[in-house]
């Protein structure tokens, strides 16, 4: 099958390859780029571990070609640092407020993460949970992790993080 | 899993993906937002040989009002309708069911045109068109017709669309300003499949029951008008025997397959339920 020749955005970098048509974002981003920050968990656009952002979009990149992608700006756990390589607010708040076990799941939720905090800088609790609802977390319970998008939340704005009352 | 081998396009006009999918036959298939097709793919449930992504056709997004119609491109996505301030005003069930459609990943790539024209029983949408009125906008080479929601669903992914139609945009007459709504959706969990939903727009007059349409999802192999449900409340305060006549008419019509969501009679007593919960909840919210 001829190869089709893409060029798009990564973290900021042009990047180039050949795929056939058929190629997953998620298998161009691992193999080709070999970013491997990004995930596969379930590969049936359930669990969210391929989560990159796209066009200012979040999407599961197990189910996006990576002809699609073409021309695309994409944001991976890689880009995610600030430009000085120092924790973003929400690694920050993953680290401090033991957002992960495993980790597994930890590259999808940051990316959503960092998208819902784009479109709403200050989420209810409520609000975070539906805006996540799109990855799954085996280990934590999400307790953590709210936690940590609130901790974040809070930094962005310059106010300080007050966990809710009990 | 990576899909099987096909040819990929990306026109630019609806006129050149209309003139691929006549030229490519039966193996093409058009890819809107790609969450249900690329899925079966991967699974080989589907095995299209030419893939007509409909991405790049700008003039298949967007929202406008066309005098008393509001009419939706078809690539316009989930997370489109969720930002649309005139579908908020203008048609806020369509904003209350986008919020239960899968996940926010998903909402940003899946399209209402896909969603629609699938024919899968389980999506949202083809209930909600139907209850509204919509009518779809179906292009080929022989020019563009327009089939009403209610009659364009034939089966489990069988629809009216021909062989080489492209299904372009999506026509919904405004309902009345002070219409209620609801759509009620019971599912396993955030982002399923309904196990049974109910969506009713209906307009009250002095406390009674003057207008009401019906429309029920995943109860049977297509997404179903309940009109005779609907029927046994117009005129009514929607009393409980009215509401317990309408949910057992409703009840008549559905027929679910059994499966992980539940058994044909548990999901048949739940959709009486969302009928009634769904005619409640629009009746509050009428003017």
């Amino acid at each position: 099958m001829a190869k089709t020749h893409v060029t798009m955005r990564v973290n900021g970098a042009e990047v180039e390859g050949l795929v056939e048509p058929r190629t997953l974002l998620v298998h161009f981003i691992r193999e080709n780029l070999q970013m491997t920050g990004t995930h596969i968990g379930c590969d049936t656009t359930h669990c969210g571990a391929c989560t990159v952002d796209l066009n200012g979009m979040s999407v599961k990149s197990c189910t996006v070609l990576a002809v699609q992608a073409e021309g695309a700006e994409i944001s991976t756990i890689e880009g995610m640092a600030n430009a000085d390589g120092t924790l973003s607010a929400l690694q920050e708040g993953f680290r401090m407020m033991h957002g992960l076990q495993c980790g597994f799941c930890t590259p999808g939720m940051i990316v959503r993460a960092h998208r819902l905090l784009q479109e709403n800088t200050s989420p209810t609790e409520e609000e975070i949970r539906f805006g996540i609802a799109g990855n799954l977390c085996r280990c934590t319970g999400y307790q953590n992790i709210v936690r940590a998008i609130q901790y974040a939340a809070a930094k962005i704005n310059g106010v300080e993080f007050q966990e809710a009352a009990e | 899993m990576i899909p099987g081998q096909f040819q990929y396009y990306r026109p630019a006009t609806t006129a050149e993906a209309i003139g691929l999918m006549a030229k490519l036959g039966d193996d093409a298939r058009p890819l809107a937002g790609g969450h249900s097709l690329i899925p079966m793919m991967k699974l080989r449930l589907a095995t299209p040989e030419h893939l007509v992504d409909l991405h790049g056709i700008a003039s298949l997004k967007g929202i406008r009002r066309e005098g008393d119609r509001i009419v939706i491109g078809a690539m316009t996505t989930q997370h489109d309708l969720l930002a649309s301030d005139e579908i908020a005003k203008m048609l806020p069930i369509l904003h209350e069911t986008s919020l239960l459609i899968a996940d926010p990943q998903v909402r940003y790539m899946g399209t209402i045109g896909g969603n629609v024209a699938n024919g899968d029983p389980g999506n949202d949408m083809p209930a909600l068109m139907m209850t509204l009125g919509a009518t779809y906008h179906l292009e080929g080479q022989g020019g563009v017709r327009q089939v009403p929601a209610a009659e364009f669903y034939q089966g489990a992914y069988f629809t009216a669309l021909e062989p080489g139609e492209i299904l372009t945009a999506i026509a919904v007459p405004t309902p009345a300003a002070n219409h209620g709504y609801a759509y009620e959706k019971l599912k396993r969990k955030i982002g399923d499949y309904a196990t049974a939903a109910a969506a009713v727009v209906l307009t009250m007059s002095g406390g009674k029951v003057a207008t009401c349409s019906i429309g029920l999802t995943n109860l049977s192999e297509t997404a179903l008008l309940a009109d005779e449900a609907a029927k046994a409340v117009i005129g009514t305060s929607l009393d409980d025997a009215s509401l317990k006549r309408a949910a057992a008419a409703a009840e008549a019509i559905m027929s679910p397959a059994g499966d992980g969501r539940g058994s044909p009679e548990y999901r048949k007593y739940v959709g009486g339920i969302m009928v009634i919960r769904a005619l409640q909840h629009a009746a509050a919210r009428a003017k």
